[in-house]
């Protein structure tokens, strides 16, 4: 007998899966706000003239970008807390956002810094400015606006990376998923479902990133 | 004293020397063309003024002070020094006025009012108080490179460096800028360029220093270096130029 | 109960260990010649063959590979098929390799010079010999750099099989982890693995890059 889709089951469970979203959205939005600011940190670091800040910053990205994140979340929720730290899921899940976008972005920004030519930071030494002015009012924004569509990706690469955490329980949306089908048996239709709200939501997050990106690059004159 | 006094500079890339020992005195006011032909050193010279390329050997004094490689010396060296580019390098993401006000708001720690009261004043300066709101990619080669000048007087330097200020411009817009720089020097602004405009030279500076194989080959009053060269290379660069 | 020593865990992890790699090669293999025919169907193919390729890329690039590989996992068996963790890991990584080394690929041809598909077309060619002949040899070598760098995400990306039971490293290193009480040490080990596999990768994409870079300049 041909299986029979029954896609009405979920529908008693909507609630849950909105939970799920709110849960994901709110992990994308710390992930990608402290990540990308890490990664601004980590390329400035990889430009300091200090060898070793240098180094550390490069073993890091290389560890990160190098092992998978599964790996990287199962490390931080099971195994920190044998040196004491002891984070709750939704920390746990956050923290290794953070710390993998940050080390994409870092990779990305850095990249956006060796475009901005060095007539540029050369005109600005000229003007007496120091390297923290360097950076803060010549470099970064130009730099960002150049890799902004890489750094985007990434953001939502790491948005869909979300899902693993159902893993350790933090209670987003594959973990509501997860939570559903063991309650109706539906796996096929709500996975199905669910992947469509994944879908709806990476769109919708490339979307926003591009409008942030149009406000924050955008010129303001009257030219 | 001299307001800026380089002596015995050396300077290598690699293998290859590029200042082999210079001596060179500037006063207040003086205005001063560094000539040769590509290779010489000029350029590079020009860029030790300002620290923007540290040197070997010797001793490079600005206003009576020691120029050292620490960077809160350097930062002291660049508030006298200015200059300006062959490239204009302006910021792109800021207008004309912004890029003219960043410096001496975020370096000079001057309020917002002041900043834009002595950018308008430069801009209208250089003849470009209509393009204050235009950014640098909605400006012409020769009304950047304007824009640029104004920059480095915003900070009210006591020497400008130009070098070769008007090399990337098309033919056409060569003269708004050396109009420019030929009225801050009737204003007594103490100027060392780098050109290859030599009629320009001829016209405005007070002294010519023509470098040769990184060494000053020879310099003195423009007039007397271009009807008599006393060594030969001078006198092969004079001649062609001439053909 | 039985005493772990490091070496314990680093053995069976090791053991593991050639299940991610085994998957890894097999993802890619299939994958690739999954991507190429859709790269092809794609650049020959009429309206709606640009139109499916573009969905299917926005698909797989566009939800999680776990959702990705839960429907495969639990909707083939509706279709009557009877699917182990191994073969729904292997197809569904399959899969979502395809997407993203077709979507690779397609920059690559697409950055060959449009005088290319001119000048051939005026020599007379069709679309094969075109391809065989004149795009693909230059596509080729622009597009080993990203390639050998895609690698790496799908090794990275077998790591997530385990979730749907398949035992490669990462599920071993759970499993280890339940009998033994160390996760630290564990999931640092299995970390540690993963970064043997996978560094040497991004080092020798980042040496192609290098090495391209100065071929055309």
């Amino acid at each position: 007998m041909a299986y029979q889709f029954d896609f009405g089951a979920i529908l008693p469970h909507w609630k849950l899966l909105l939970d799920g979203v709110v849960l994901t959205t709110e992990l994308a939005a710390i992930g990608a706000v402290a990540g990308v600011g890490l990664g601004i940190l980590g390329a400035w670091a990889r430009t300091a003239r200090t060898p070793v800040i240098s180094q550390l910053v490069g073993v890091y990205v290389e560890l990160i970008r190098n092992t998978p994140f599964l790996v990287q979340l199962f490390f931080i929720f099971f195994g920190l807390p044998a040196l004491g730290i002891k984070l709750s899921e939704f920390q746990a899940a956050a923290l290794a956002m953070v710390v993998n976008l940050g080390a994409y972005s870092t990779e990305i920004v850095r990249a956006g810094i060796q475009a901005i030519p060095a007539g540029q930071i050369e005109a600005a030494q000229s003007l007496a400015m120091n390297r923290v002015q360097i950076f803060r009012y010549i470099i970064i924004r130009p730099a960002l606006k150049k890799i902004w569509p890489a750094l985007s990706s990434q953001v939502v690469i790491v948005m869909l990376g979300s899902s693993v955490c159902s893993q350790i329980a933090a209670e987003e949306l594959t973990f509501a998923a997860n939570y559903i089908q063991g309650m109706n048996f539906r796996a096929f239709e709500v996975y199905f479902v669910t992947t469509g709200l994944y879908l709806v939501m990476s769109i919708l997050l490339r979307q926003i990133l591009k409008v942030f990106g149009n406000f924050l690059f955008e010129r303001r004159n009257h030219a | 004293m001299s307001l800026v006094e380089l002596h015995a500079i050396h300077k290598s890339f690699g293998a290859l020397q590029v200042l082999k020992g210079i001596d060179l005195k500037i006063d207040e006011g003086q205005v001063i063309a560094l000539i040769g032909k590509s290779g010489s050193g000029k350029s590079t010279l020009l860029r030790t003024i300002n620290g923007l390329e540290t040197i070997d050997d010797g001793t490079i004094m600005v206003a009576g002070k020691k120029v050292g490689d620490h960077d809160t010396d350097l930062l002291q060296l660049r508030l006298n020094v200015g200059m300006v580019f062959q490239q204009f390098n302006l910021f792109p993401h800021y207008t004309a006025l912004e890029n003219v006000m960043l410096s001496p708001q975020v370096v000079k720690k001057q309020s917002k009012g002041e900043a834009r009261k002595i950018a308008e004043e430069m801009l209208a300066k250089v003849g470009l108080s209509d393009k204050m709101m235009h950014y640098p990619d909605q400006l012409s080669g020769g009304q950047q490179q304007r824009v640029a000048i104004a920059r480095a007087l915003a900070m009210k330097p006591r020497v400008l460096l130009c070098d070769e200020v008007t090399s990337a411009l098309d033919p056409e817009l060569v003269n708004e800028v050396l109009a420019v720089v030929r009225q801050l020097a009737e204003e007594g602004m103490t100027l060392v360029m780098v050109t290859h405009e030599m009629r320009f030279a001829r016209e405005v500076c007070d002294s010519l220093v023509f470098m040769h194989q990184g060494r000053i080959h020879e310099s003195g009053n423009p007039e007397h270096v271009f009807a008599s060269p006393k060594t030969p290379e001078l006198a092969s660069f004079v001649g062609g130029l001439a053909g | 109960m039985p005493e772990f020593t490091l070496w314990d865990i680093v053995h069976n992890l090791l053991l593991a260990a050639r299940w991610t790699v085994l998957l890894s090669i097999l993802a890619f293999v299939l994958g690739s010649i999954v991507g190429l025919a859709l790269l092809l169907v794609r650049t020959a193919g009429n309206r709606w063959a640009v139109r499916f390729v573009r969905g299917y890329v926005e698909l797989f690039q566009g939800t999680p590979l776990l959702m990705q590989l839960f429907i495969v996992f639990f909707g083939l068996p509706l279709l009557g098929l009877d699917v182990s963790p191994w073969i729904a890991a292997t197809f569904g990584l399959t899969l979502f390799t395809s997407a993203f080394l077709t979507e690779i690929w397609r920059g690559c041809v697409e950055s060959v010079a449009k005088g290319q598909w001119e000048a051939s077309t005026a020599l007379g060619m069709n679309f094969t010999q075109q391809m065989l002949y004149v795009i693909l040899p230059q596509a080729l070598r622009i597009a080993v750099p990203p390639t050998v760098g895609f690698s790496v995400q799908v090794v990275k990306g077998t790591a997530v099989t385990s979730i749907i039971g398949f035992v490669e490293l990462t599920k071993a290193g759970t499993m280890i982890t339940n009998a033994t009480y160390a996760p630290f040490t564990v999931y640092g080990c299995v970390a540690v693995l993963y970064f043997l596999i996978c560094y040497p990768l991004s080092l020798y994409a980042r040496h192609l890059e290098g090495k391209f870079r100065h071929v055309t300049r």
